[in-house]
């Protein structure tokens, strides 16, 4: 039970992890440009990273926050229009090989040491280290300082027997199941009271969670629950402004470029717009999370590379394209199932307890192959996700 | 007994201890003496103590000598040492911490100067070099070069225009290999392929794992990389592709499976072969000098390889009916069917030879590029789209000719640019290629918007 709880616990520190919510964020905004609008970008990382870089280069620049987070954003308007103008006249798969070479080419210009003016202000493959942009989001935290376990009530107040955790994590499975259900609209509940029911079990859950495996951090340092909250905050106000713009006449407009492009230009719509609309906005989203996901860390070029995009698909379409709830169920679960493999590979398959197949090393590698797997699976067999609906998912480049 | 007897007795028992230490130590201090005649002093760095910045003026085979090396520490105060015939220097320092390492000009032979480090980063005030992050219990080489004062870059222009062409031309090659496979892909089932840079991985490996794991003879194991990656391509489309078509699974889909699937193999290649570089061929090239060009016969041989291959999959293409079926298929696949081609077959065979063609490519980069790892096809993958993109989505000879285009950009841009944005020129220019003409070079004009 030991090994469970601790593993339990790895899983539970990552799905609370600032990072994990930016990644969430720029799932959100991949959300905008691949699942509702069906463009193919393959270079949200480049808007992520350029959203660091603006945001992390004020701020050393001596600019006071909100400026900052200002020129993160224009930096990434500014390339969404650049990217946008010559390949969104284009096929699908034209645009897939264009984001992705200028991600690239962002990211390694980001990394380059030979221009001296360059380097001074990116620092190369190194990077900006965290500490000489973060202390103005710090400054803002009114936690104070001290550690906080959440929740302080939790089961070792009650019982430590591993039968009141069994059972509790059942019920955790059983309110999950019950929201996907609400979620996919078969129980029968409409508008307002499906939306107040997703709240309240997701509310439920959270809590149970937490009582069943409390996390204990600092308030206000670095992966702190000031980082935490902040994050997750504004990855709630991300999912209400979806909510808001799918709804709209706008978003019905992005849809119907998604599923018939010819047909929206006979009624009148303007395509190339709607689909650079869709761009921006995804990519904003897209550079909130870079701001969100370097904070605790630092502005590294490759740590924000290809891969980053790899695992921003995988989220979405596990946790299903074109919904609203699909981006941030699907970077919860990968986040924790990333974690719960390398502590499961850690515990079990590299121990001399259990099985000892192979390294400390092999078994991030493990789990990274592990998802490569589960991604191609998870198109082949279920390409709508967890949430989503199979008749949204018929488009193609 | 008076003082002095005590005294007398005293010195002569330590005159004979010292006399006995010495007889000790005497072979090593003659050791040590003998040492120091070709260094300065000898550095060794304590653990928690001392570290070592050591370099050489000149090269090993003309060292430079009566230079005086400076060194500035991190509190500014500076230290100097005169090189000897050998040319070395070597600082022990004691403060972890930031140091530069200059020349006082004055000393350097008549008519050289100091050349600045090459990398931004490492490049101090007056052409010093920087050695950060000092930390004690390490060595830290400081590579200063000395160069001639007239020291003229455009003399040398011309040849390092033509070396620099030439290394354009094989990595033009070694990508046409895997690219026109790529292409050929494209072109028969629509399946922009993101795992193929991981089938050149594939080739690189089994290239090791055959000549340099398991001493097959080179030649065979080229022989064997062509069988096995060309077995992977069948056996991946006969559980894979071809099961995937049938269901009817969209090109979008198909394409994030090739995503997942390249993710997969990446960390595969890292779990069982791990992750640094390795080589083919541990025995390094015979290089061969033509004028001003310095190559060596394995590149040759690579792209004499290269070129007759790509001939072949040529001829076979316009030449024979299994050719001229791909191409049916290329251009119109419900057509090609209509007309009896089995596009099935076509399509087993395109992936077949395809994937033969990256493990060549692959097998031959590392041989040219002193090694293959884990994230080797990674780093040229965008290449080969842009190769693709640029010929003109789905034509064969478009890729070939796309393919010299970027190696020689790759390898003549960094003439004009910092060396580190050679990548980013191809890519860019695959950009604003797209801009004007967003078939490509050989691709027919058609509606792709």
């Amino acid at each position: 039970m030991d090994d469970i709880q601790q593993i339990l616990n790895a899983m539970m520190r990552e799905a609370v992890d600032p990072k994990t919510a930016a990644v969430a964020l720029a799932v959100i905004g991949l959300n905008i440009h691949f699942g509702y609008t069906g463009l193919l970008n393959i270079g949200q990382s480049a808007f992520m990273l350029l959203g660091a870089y603006g945001f992390a280069i004020s701020i050393t620049q001596g600019w006071p926050l909100p400026v900052a987070i200002l020129v993160g954003l224009l930096v990434a308007f500014v390339f969404a229009l650049v990217l946008g103008v010559p390949t969104l006249q284009l096929r699908g798969d034209y645009l897939a090989i264009v984001t992705i070479s200028a991600a690239e080419i962002v990211r390694y210009v980001g990394r380059s040491v030979g221009v001296e003016w360059l380097f001074d202000l990116t620092g190369g493959a190194q990077g900006i280290p965290g500490s000489r942009y973060r202390d103005p989001f710090t400054d803002l935290s009114f936690f104070g300082s001290g550690n906080t376990t959440l929740l302080p009530f939790n089961y070792l107040d009650v019982s430590e027997s591993p039968l009141l955790r069994l059972a509790g994590w059942l019920v955790v499975i059983g309110l999950i199941w019950a929201a996907v259900q609400i979620g996919r609209g078969k129980i029968g509940l409409e508008g307002g009271a499906r939306t107040g029911a997703l709240l309240g079990l997701s509310l439920a859950t959270i809590l149970l969670v937490f009582f069943l495996a409390p996390v204990a951090a600092q308030n206000t340092g670095v992966e702190g629950w000031w980082f935490t909250v902040v994050a997750w905050v504004i990855v709630a106000i991300g999912l209400l402004l979806v909510l808001g713009l799918t709804r709209s006449p706008w978003g019905r407009a992005l849809k119907g470029v998604r599923e018939d492009e010819d047909a929206m230009r006979s009624l009148g719509k303007n395509v190339f717009a709607i689909k650079m609309q869709a761009l921006v906005i995804g990519g904003l989203f897209g550079a909130v999370g870079g701001m969100m996901y370097v904070l605790p860390s630092t502005v590294q070029p490759d740590a924000l590379g290809r891969n980053i995009t790899f695992f921003a698909y995988t989220a979405l379409l596990l946790g299903g394209a074109a919904t609203i709830w699909g981006p941030v169920l699907g970077s919860l679960i990968f986040f924790v199932g990333r974690a719960a493999i390398i502590a499961g590979a850690n515990t079990y398959l590299s121990s001399d307890q259990y099985i000892n197949i192979m390294n400390r090393q092999q078994t991030s590698q493990f789990a990274f192959v592990v998802i490569g797997v589960a991604l191609m699976l998870l198109v082949i067999f279920r390409p709508q996700g967890i949430l989503g609906d199979k008749r949204e998912l018929r488009f193609n480049v | 007994m008076s003082r002095t007897s005590v005294l007398e007795r005293g010195v002569a028992t330590r005159a004979a201890a010292l006399l006995g230490l010495f007889m000790l130590v005497a072979p090593l201090l003659l050791l040590l003496s003998s040492r120091s005649a070709d260094a300065i002093t000898l550095c060794l760095p304590k653990k928690d103590e001392s570290a070592c910045i050591a370099g050489t003026m000149g090269t090993r085979a003309k060292p430079i000598e009566g230079v005086d090396v400076i060194l500035t520490k991190p509190d500014g105060s500076t230290e100097t040492q005169t090189t000897e015939k050998d040319g070395k220097f070597s600082f022990t320092v004691t403060e972890p911490g930031n140091y530069l390492v200059g020349v006082d000009p004055d000393t350097l032979p008549d008519g050289s100067e100091l050349r600045p480090p090459a990398q931004a980063s490492l490049r101090g005030p007056d052409g010093a070099l920087k050695v950060d992050n000092v930390q004690l219990g390490q060595n830290y080489g400081a590579t200063l070069t000395v160069r001639d004062a007239d020291f003229d870059d455009s003399t040398n222009k011309l040849d390092e225009f033509i070396q620099s062409a030439v290394n354009g031309i094989r990595l033009g090659l070694l990508l046409a290999l895997a690219s026109v496979g790529l292409s050929l892909i494209y072109g028969t089932t629509g399946l922009s392929n993101f795992a193929h840079a991981e089938q050149v991985t594939l080739g690189g490996m089994v290239g090791y794992g055959l000549v340099n794991v398991a001493g097959i003879n080179l030649w065979l194991g080229g022989l064997g990389v062509l069988v096995i990656c060309g077995f992977s391509g069948w056996f991946q489309d006969r559980v894979l592709w071809q099961p995937l078509r049938r269901r009817g699974l969209g090109l979008t889909q198909m394409m994030i499976v090739t995503i997942g699937l390249s993710l997969a193999m990446q960390y595969a290649f890292q779990y069982f072969v791990g992750a640094d570089t390795k080589r083919v061929v541990v025995a390094s090239a015979t290089v061969r000098n033509f004028g001003p060009v310095t190559i060596t016969d394995r590149s040759l041989a690579a792209m004499a390889i290269s070129i007759v291959v790509l001939l072949l999959v040529g001829y076979a293409l316009l030449r024979t009916r299994i050719g001229r079926a791909t191409r049916a298929v290329s251009d119109n696949p419900a057509l090609a069917q209509a007309s009896g081609i089995d596009t099935d077959k076509v399509i087993r065979l395109v992936w077949t030879v395809a994937m033969a063609l990256a493990g060549l490519s692959g097998i031959l980069y590392a041989l040219v590029v002193n090694g293959i790892k884990w994230d080797t096809g990674l780093q040229i993958l965008l290449l080969l789209f842009a190769a693709v993109t640029l010929g003109g989505l789905g034509t064969a000879f478009g890729a070939l000719l796309g393919s010299l285009v970027i190696g020689l950009v790759v390898e003549l841009s960094p003439l004009v640019i910092p060396g580190d944005f050679k990548y980013a020129a191809a890519l860019l220019i695959l950009i604003l290629l797209l801009l004007v003409r967003p078939q490509g070079l050989l691709g027919r004009a058609q509606r792709v918007g």
